[in-house]
């Protein structure tokens, strides 16, 4: 046993941090946590998500409440019980729905933010893995809640998700029943995502968030000319009164000042979405109940799911297969496959300037084909933009291996 | 500040671009019709007017889709069943132009209430009782608003031929069969428009929402979220509360599905319960479904109803009631949410500013 004030007032100050180390627990975390100084309102990112992630939780607990996990109830006990019954129900799950989405904008922002900046490499490889497998987290999270309304559209992308198990030629069915434990998505199938989706999933996820928030600690956090600042010089001077000269400031309450106030401007966004234009956020096919007799014109997955989607969609089952497989796991590759020196903003690096628009843009049209009918132009411009996504990334170690060291 | 705008424009740009690209866009091309050589079909709504105008664009295009088909196919076998068809879809455009000539004719002539009156006892409140019977597969609608829920024409119309009228004449080889097909020949023009000029006169009485729900959708169309089945409003029944059975709703229960299997052997499907069609299907979609099926989904065993433009406002009003419910809450909520937000933001912002105002 350290020693520790025999004489301290249970749960003083003093006390507190005899035993919890409450003063150094805040120095570390929040008032000598030192963030840089020269970053704009991307670096909010982290803390909207963090909000957005809040937000799902609560919403869902009351979701909870009232959800009935059967393959009779469910859709009733969504679209009835909640929207009409229950009181305010429809304002939980509109925030449900549409912060299920929104989450989704935000990590793209946020992960292009970070590829923008060179914010995954250099002592910050960590940061971005675990980033990235946040983001698998999410997808899953998202996938299992999608399936939650027994709606047509929860049951037709079961039915298509669950069966790219089978693995093309390798016909897996058995492996794909052994997953629905049923040979379509029936009860079994339903309780075990409902299961997945308020209870292990969120776990992992909360997990997933803290190891997040620890990988960042150490490395600190890029800024957004990619200076390698040296922060323990820089928090001497803050402490001195020097706020001018110091490169850098406290996440609490400097940092966090700014985060709120961008955090206030989200909500607003957040809430106008909420009560007036959600239609975006909950598909109408999923407004009818899921029939195993009538399949859907068209399925199609959320929209964020929608790039990778195409990469599968326009080659020949096996080939889509593996393609699909890659793009899942390649941007966990990116610190490994950049081979320039340089940590500096997109702008500043030659032609890794030019691949990060491309792959951007490329990701863009295969969303939007992604969501489209297969046939005629959409198919071809579809197909171009998923062999244009793998060039990219094959193309990726060479670019930056050329770029010549920036210099200061 | 300036940077930080200019990067948020960015940001902003790319966001707009998906949203357009994922929904307006994705759903455009979705829900696009288009004819044989690939240009687009516009479905259009006519304002609930009736005088044959969609079926003979639809048929148009039939015959266009047909001719341009037998202009590239090679195949003999092919090319005679093609041929095959054109001659009958030419016949059934003589044959719809024909009849809606007759009926915006006999329309204009001038009706009797009285007279209509007694026509109206003779002719039509045998089977339209309002007893709830099933007759030929469905339960005769109840006529105590059809003035206001009908259109004139449409109602010349279906007094002339009813599987015309509601444009199923494609599900007949003799249209005398449809189950109201007896009234087909049976009344010449003056009578006709006596019973139309006394349904306006004294059946003309507005609707309530949910009573134009009821004579115009319910014989075909469920409203479980209302506690509406195909017999109508589901009777209250108390259990027997040593048993714990609610004997009177079991045969309740029992009759609901003897209905619905007679609809589903007359209609070949069940009818959907309509309960969230407001959130399933765009305000487009409904409009020019209900005012044609057959333009949305062609071949369907729906009937045209002839909904007015009163009475299908009549209708949605009841179906954004049930399907959409939280609508009124919703608009009295958000100001005081986004309201809290706004001053929630500008109280963060003089927190900023005071926290970074020495900082450069």
């Amino acid at each position: 046993m350290a020693k520790f004030d025999e004489k301290a007032k249970p749960f003083s100050k003093q006390w507190l941090d005899d035993r919890l180390a409450i003063t150094t627990v805040m120095k570390v975390l929040n008032i000598e946590y030192w963030i840089p100084k020269n970053i704009n309102f991307l670096w909010a990112m982290g803390m909207i998500l963090a909000a957005t992630f809040g937000m799902l939780v609560i919403s869902g607990i009351f979701l909870l409440m009232y959800y009935v996990p059967t393959v009779e109830g469910a859709f009733d006990s969504v679209n009835y019980t909640i929207m009409t019954e229950v009181g305010y129900g429809w304002l939980w799950r509109h925030i449900h729905g549409v912060g299920a989405s929104l989450v989704f904008l935000i990590i793209y922002i946020h992960l292009f933010t970070g590829i923008y900046y060179g914010s995954y490499k250099r002592g910050r490889e960590m940061i971005w893995l675990s980033g990235m497998l946040l983001f698998v987290l999410f997808s899953a999270e998202a996938f299992s809640g999608y399936m939650l309304p027994w709606g047509q559209m929860s049951y037709w992308a079961g039915m298509v998700i669950t069966n790219l198990f089978a693995g093309g030629s390798l016909e897996a069915t058995g492996f794909v029943e052994w997953i629905r434990g049923d040979y379509v998505p029936a009860q079994a199938f339903l309780g075990r995502f409902f299961m997945l989706h308020v209870l292990l999933l969120p776990l992992v996820i909360i997990g997933g968030i803290g190891f997040h928030f620890a990988t960042l600690r150490l490395p600190h956090v890029n800024n957004q000319d990619g200076e390698e600042i040296d922060f323990e010089a820089s928090a001497k001077l803050w402490k001195e009164g020097k706020k001018k000269e110091s490169q850098v400031i406290p996440f609490h309450p400097v940092f966090l000042s700014k985060d709120v106030f961008i955090m206030g401007i989200y909500f607003i966004l957040f809430f106008y979405l909420v009560f007036y234009n959600f239609e975006f956020a909950m598909d109408p096919v999923n407004f009818d109940p899921a029939d195993g007799l009538k399949t859907p014109a068209h399925i199609y997955p959320e929209w964020y799911f929608l790039w990778s989607y195409e990469i599968l969609r326009p080659f020949p089952t096996d080939l889509g297969l593996i393609a699909f497989g890659i793009a899942q796991v390649i941007f966990l590759a990116l610190p490994f496959l950049d081979r320039s020196p340089n940590v500096a903003p997109a702008s500043r690096r030659g032609l890794f300037k030019f691949w990060f628009w491309a792959l951007l843009l490329d990701v863009l049209v295969l969303t939007f084909m992604g969501k489209l009918p297969p046939q005629g132009i959409w198919n071809t411009i579809g197909f171009i933009a998923a062999v244009m996504f793998f060039v990219l990334w094959v193309a990726l170690p060479f670019i930056t291996k050329l770029e010549k060291k920036i210099e200061e | 500040m300036n940077k930080e705008l200019q990067i948020f424009a960015v940001v902003a740009f790319f966001t707009g671009l998906l949203y357009w690209g994922v929904e307006p866009f994705a759903h455009h091309e979705m829900h696009k019709k288009v004819d044989a050589k690939g240009e687009e079909i516009h479905i259009e709504s006519h304002g609930f007017t009736y005088d044959g105008t969609t079926e003979a664009k639809a048929l148009e295009v039939a015959v266009s889709d047909l001719e341009f088909k037998l202009s590239t196919e090679e195949n003999a076998t092919l090319k005679s069943s093609l041929e095959e068809k054109l001659v009958k879809a030419k016949a059934q455009q003589t044959k719809k132009a024909n009849f809606w000539k007759e009926v915006v004719e006999t329309a204009q002539l001038k009706g009797n209430v009285a007279q209509g009156e007694t026509e109206f006892t003779s002719n039509c409140t045998g089977c339209h009782n309002g007893m709830g019977m099933n007759m030929g597969g469905v339960i005769p609608p109840n006529l105590d608003h059809a003035g206001s829920l009908y259109d004139k024409k449409y109602l010349v119309a279906l007094l002339k031929d009813p599987a015309m009228a509601s444009n199923v004449d494609h599900k007949y080889s003799d249209t005398s069969t449809h189950p109201m097909g007896s009234i087909k020949g049976a009344l010449n023009s003056q009578q006709i428009v006596d019973i139309v000029a006394y349904l306006k006169a004294k059946k003309g009485a507005e609707p309530t929402a949910k009573q134009a729900f009821m004579e115009a959708c319910v014989r075909c169309h469920a409203m479980r979220y209302d506690k509406v089945t195909q017999l109508g409003d589901t009777p209250k029944t108390k259990e027997n509360i040593k048993t714990g059975h609610d004997i009177e709703a079991m045969k309740y229960a029992q009759k609901v599905a003897e209905e619905q299997a007679m609809l589903a052997d007359y209609l070949g499907k069940l009818p959907p319960d309509l309960s969230m069609i407001i959130r399933a299907r765009s305000e487009h979609f409904m409009e020019t479904f209900i005012e044609d099926p057959q333009t949305q989904l062609a071949g369907t065993s729906m009937p045209r109803v002839g909904l007015s433009e009163a009475g299908y406002e009549k209708v949605h009003e009841y179906l954004s009631d049930i399907g959409d419910p939280s609508k009124p809450a919703r608009e009295i909520v958000a100001p005081w949410v986004i309201g809290f937000f706004l001053i929630f933001t500008l109280l963060a912002y003089f927190w900023k500013k005071f926290h970074w105002r020495d900082l450069h």
